[in-house]
């Protein structure tokens, strides 16, 4: 289980444009580096990323090693109606998360 | 005569602005700063949250958690403000991440934290959120005193290859150059932080270690009672300025 920080706006104006920020803890492990011993460190990089907003896709993006850790998003929606906003993330490991935050539209 | 006396006023007035502390958040860059202002974008806040979920749970099962003696973390506002702190049972003093293992070892019967682990940094980065924006108030006179001028005595001191002392450059060149980077005047007031160069959560002895390494000097072992005195004097020095925790630095 990652660490998130997520900030989605918890009211909004309809037809408004909302700032979506999320900051992800990761060591985002680029896979080039070497440990003590000359051995290489295997990548562990979280490498997709998804963002909808009552099932309508905001963001999908994909991760490559040259981001940096702890990888810090910031995109925009329009708010049209109230739900659900729900963002998940896959890593090298597999693991997959997901996170989700109610915004109510008046 | 005249000319006498604009010297000495303008001596008095770089002698007032050396003495004035003066916060890395200042020297830091916009981006930086709106970085730490936001709790949402900082990053500090990931170690906090973990923190939080360490606060509550018990290390050991069946154990007391630190929410069962504490109550709420906010019940130790202003604490890390005063630590380092004298200790009268051990009769000297320890620094935040000491009191925290001496928690654990007395009251939780739990193994200590390791140094730096990401446990340990979210529990005093917890504490430490407490008491942002209250100043910097850490004793330094009576029993702290020895440790105090012990802390200044190695800030003086020339180390390393470099033959370098803390002083020189954070006391003297403060607000000039080392190479691209700005000299910082050297203040704890924001620690554990997220260093941007770390690309993580760091403590001030891992600082203090960086500074040593720095000088090609070899650095104090962990826990080592000259790393106390150091956080005690850097404590007493920087009076006046305003807890940060969790910090932004470059």
């Amino acid at each position: 289980m990652v660490r998130v920080l997520i900030n989605v706006p918890k009211t909004a104006r309809r037809g408004e444009v909302i700032e979506l920020k999320v900051l992800i803890s990761h060591p985002m492990e680029t896979g080039q580096r070497r440990n003590d011993m000359g051995q290489p460190i295997p990548r562990d990089i979280i490498h997709s990323f998804r963002c909808t907003y009552n099932n309508e896709l905001v963001l999908d993006a994909d991760f490559y090693p040259a981001i940096s850790a702890n990888p810090f998003l910031s995109f925009t929606a329009l708010a049209e109606e109230s739900g659900q906003i729900v963002m998940t993330f896959t890593d090298d490991h597999g693991v997959e998360q997901t996170e989700s935050r109610a915004i109510t539209v008046a | 005569m005249k000319g006498w006396l604009a010297l000495a006023a303008l001596i008095l007035v770089h002698a007032a602005q050396a003495a004035e502390p003066h916060s890395g958040y200042q020297d830091a860059s916009p981006a930086t700063r709106a970085m730490q202002d936001n709790d949402s974008e900082n990053p500090g806040f990931l170690w906090v949250q973990q923190g939080e979920s360490l606060w509550s749970t018990a290390p050991q099962p069946g154990g007391q958690s630190c929410a069962d003696c504490h109550g709420a973390p906010a019940t130790l506002r202003g604490a890390a403000a005063r630590y380092p702190a004298f200790d009268a049972g051990l009769k000297r003093p320890v620094t935040l991440e000491q009191r925290v293992n001496l928690c654990r070892t007395e009251h939780q019967h739990a193994p200590k934290l390791l140094q730096e682990s990401d446990a340990l940094l979210g529990l005093t980065a917890l504490i430490g959120l407490q008491s942002r924006g209250m100043p910097v108030a850490v004793q330094t006179d009576g029993p702290m005193q020895p440790f105090r001028d012990e802390g200044q005595a190695l800030f003086t001191t020339r180390m390393g290859q470099l033959q370098l002392s803390c002083s020189q450059c954070h006391d003297q060149l403060a607000g000039q150059r080392l190479g691209g980077s700005l000299i910082p005047q050297g203040h704890p007031n924001g620690y554990p932080l997220y260093r941007l160069e770390w690309q993580s959560m760091g403590s001030l002895t891992r600082r203090l270690r960086n500074c040593l390494t720095g000088v090609r000097a070899e650095p104090f072992a962990a826990d080592s009672p000259e790393l106390v005195a150091i956080e005690i004097f850097l404590a007493g020095r920087a009076r006046g300025l305003v807890i940060e925790t969790p910090a932004i630095r470059p």
